[in-house]
């Protein structure tokens, strides 16, 4: 087991009203090369679990361990161990990268934090490699972001997280903010780079569908709790709760004679 | 029973009812900043909708798909529009603003993405939804009392009490059927709803979805409903216009599309989403990304991303032909070439 999250709990402060508890005894494991899905509406808690396994926020309650080290106390090398590996991907290509930096500044930025290459010509064919991995032309190194198109950026921003060989890359709604057509290359590449580089992926998403796609294993969420988690299987197949039924009962499909059915089946059943 | 319009164009297909809005080689061009040039993001396209008719406008960002839908409300003050739009024997390109404005809400009324920010935060939902009568010079009472059965068509439970409420005191899904009955109350013939339940959760998008299958039904509405989701198309729609790149490339019957799409950015988009219903090793992407604006391709836009391109794409721009019961714009569907290819 990679990373263990034992039963967690986090509140955000809602002054004047009592803290509101967003998170209620979480607990789920990551595996070493596993991609896990966390799916659930929005206000389910799933992008506060991203932010809790990434420590930028820390439960009040439960234990987050990754590698032997407990993440919600690290300092030091351990947390600087952590930090390197554990890696994020977020959702908004446009707003998570530093339109004044070059796509090599990007991209190597990682690896002067870490001191990772020593030399300047090394960082540089480091970076060209990862660009070459993500399916960008390294000749564009010098070039800025706001010349890229919303799925190269997100290929930026994979670069960058996996240029430091990190063992979790967690992404939140990496695709939701790309066009249709584009999606479709930013998960195979995500697939890709989880079977290449043994990566354990996180993957945030309300789309079931992608998640069913990408992952091996579900975790589903609603109002803080964890529903139910399996495999792909036992969840898409086979879902034992009534909200995840609901939830995969509601997902449009892309096809008018298997979405029409579905959509009467359903209707039929709420009017019971 | 089919009533005979004077159609503009033989190239459109002909709805199986009445057509309520033909649109013939509209285009909208928008100002580049105060440059004085322009850039043209719709670029001629023709379509109609009968009454009564679920039309889902299906594109990706910079296709036009919501220009297009706007510029049939002449939303944007800045656009500039040519072509006809024809909705009941008027050209609504011809129309005074004043006569614009009279149509908007009681002949055409539209819905946005997000209903948060339509709704005005200070005003009761009862008093926005009655504001389209209002301006028509209908009695406060009266008003009230047809924003109420709207707001009851629509499932909000115990409208009554929430008419005095504000927007803050609803969820997502309630302001949503808020936004809807504020477009419904003036009583149009065409709804447009651009997006309405992409910020929405799956099951409630999936309850606004039946909302508005039945309205349309019950009141004989016609809705044009653009959206980049489609398993929403496959779901609601009866006909699918797909744009790219400020053109329509394929518009026909939901069910023979789905079935059998014809031009290739179709096949691709269809290929290219997951499904909830299937596993699938590795998902079919189209390679690059779709043109701005301002750097289209030469010939057919969709030529550097075809993997089905011949001599022809680079030089012709394909038209919108007739192909069985729908139209296609690619050459490889034209005359001699014509082989109906489908995924």
């Amino acid at each position: 087991m990679l990373m263990s999250i034992d039963s967690i709990s986090k509140s955000y402060n809602a002054f004047p009203n009592p803290p509101a508890k967003v998170l209620h005894d979480v607990t789920l494991n990551v595996d070493t090369g596993e991609a896990i899905g966390l799916v659930g509406e929005s206000g389910s808690g799933k992008s506060t679990i991203a932010k809790c396994m990434l420590a930028l926020i820390k439960p009040e309650e439960g234990a987050i361990t990754y590698d032997g080290i407990d993440v919600i106390h690290a300092k030091g090398e351990d947390l600087r161990r952590f930090r390197r590996e554990v890696q994020m991907v977020f959702q908004d290509p446009y707003g998570s990268l530093n339109p004044r930096m070059t796509v090599e500044e990007l991209i190597g930025e990682g690896l002067l934090i870490h001191k990772l290459e020593p030399t300047a010509a090394a960082r540089r064919a480091r970076v060209a490699e990862m660009m070459e991995m993500v399916g960008l032309n390294p000749n564009d190194m010098d070039r800025y972001t706001r010349s890229f198109s919303g799925g190269q950026r997100q290929r930026i921003a994979i670069a960058r997280a996996l240029v430091i060989r990190p063992r979790i890359l967690v992404c939140d709604e990496p695709v939701a903010a790309l066009d249709v057509s584009v999606q479709a290359q930013v998960i195979n590449l995500l697939q890709d780079m989880q079977k290449k580089l043994n990566l354990a992926i996180v993957f945030v998403a309300h789309d079931l569908a992608v998640v069913r796609h990408l992952c091996e294993k579900i975790v589903v969420l609603h109002k803080g709790k964890v529903v139910e988690q399996g495999t792909r299987e036992q969840i898409f197949d086979n879902p034992q709760m009534p909200y995840t039924q609901a939830l995969l009962a509601a997902v449009p499909v892309p096809d008018p004679v298997v979405g029409r059915a579905r959509r009467a089946a359903r209707r039929l059943e709420t009017a019971n | 029973m089919r009533t005979v319009h004077p159609m503009p164009d033989q190239s459109t297909v002909t709805p199986l009812r009445p057509p309520l809005v033909t649109v013939d080689k509209l285009t909208v061009d928008m100002p580049l900043g105060r440059s004085g040039s322009s850039v043209r993001i719709v670029d001629g396209v023709d379509f109609s909708i009968g009454v009564g008719e679920r039309v889902a406008l299906v594109g990706e960002s910079g296709s036009g798909k919501s220009l297009t839908a706007r510029a049939l409300m002449r939303l944007d003050r800045l656009a500039k529009l040519s072509g006809r739009v024809d909705f009941d024997g008027t050209d609504l390109l011809k129309l005074s603003d004043r006569d614009m404005g009279k149509l908007r809400g009681s002949s055409i009324a539209m819905v946005f993405q997000d209903p948060m920010s339509f709704l005005d935060p200070l005003m009761t939902i009862g008093d926005q939804v009655a504001e389209t009568l209002r301006i028509r010079g209908i009695g406060k009472a009266e008003a009230r009392k047809r924003a109420l059965a709207v707001l009851d068509e629509l499932g909000v439970d115990r409208a009554a009490e929430r008419l005095d409420a504000y927007p803050h005191e609803f969820s997502g899904g309630m302001r949503q059927r808020v936004v809807l009955a504020m477009a419904l109350v003036g009583e149009p013939r065409l709804l447009i709803a651009d997006e309405p339940t992409t910020a929405l959760d799956v099951r409630v998008q999936d309850q606004v979805l039946d909302l508005l299958d039945d309205v349309s039904t019950r009141r004989g509405l016609a809705v044009l409903f653009i959206t980049h989701d489609l398993g929403v198309v496959a779901g609601f729609a009866e006909r699918v216009m797909v744009m790219y790149s400020g053109r329509i490339v394929e518009d026909g019957e939901v069910a023979s599309v789905f079935a059998k799409p014809s031009h290739p950015y179709t096949q691709g988009l269809i290929k290219a989403v997951p499904r909830i219903d299937q596993d699938l090793n590795t998902l079919y992407a189209i390679p690059g990304a779709p043109p701005p604006p301002l750097a289209r391709p030469s010939g057919c836009p969709f030529h550097p991303r075809c993997d089905q391109r011949f001599e022809r794409c680079d030089k012709d721009l394909p038209s919108l032909l007739p192909v069985g019961l729908s139209r296609v714009a690619c050459h490889l569907l034209d005359g001699h070439q014509h082989d109906g290819k489908g995924a």
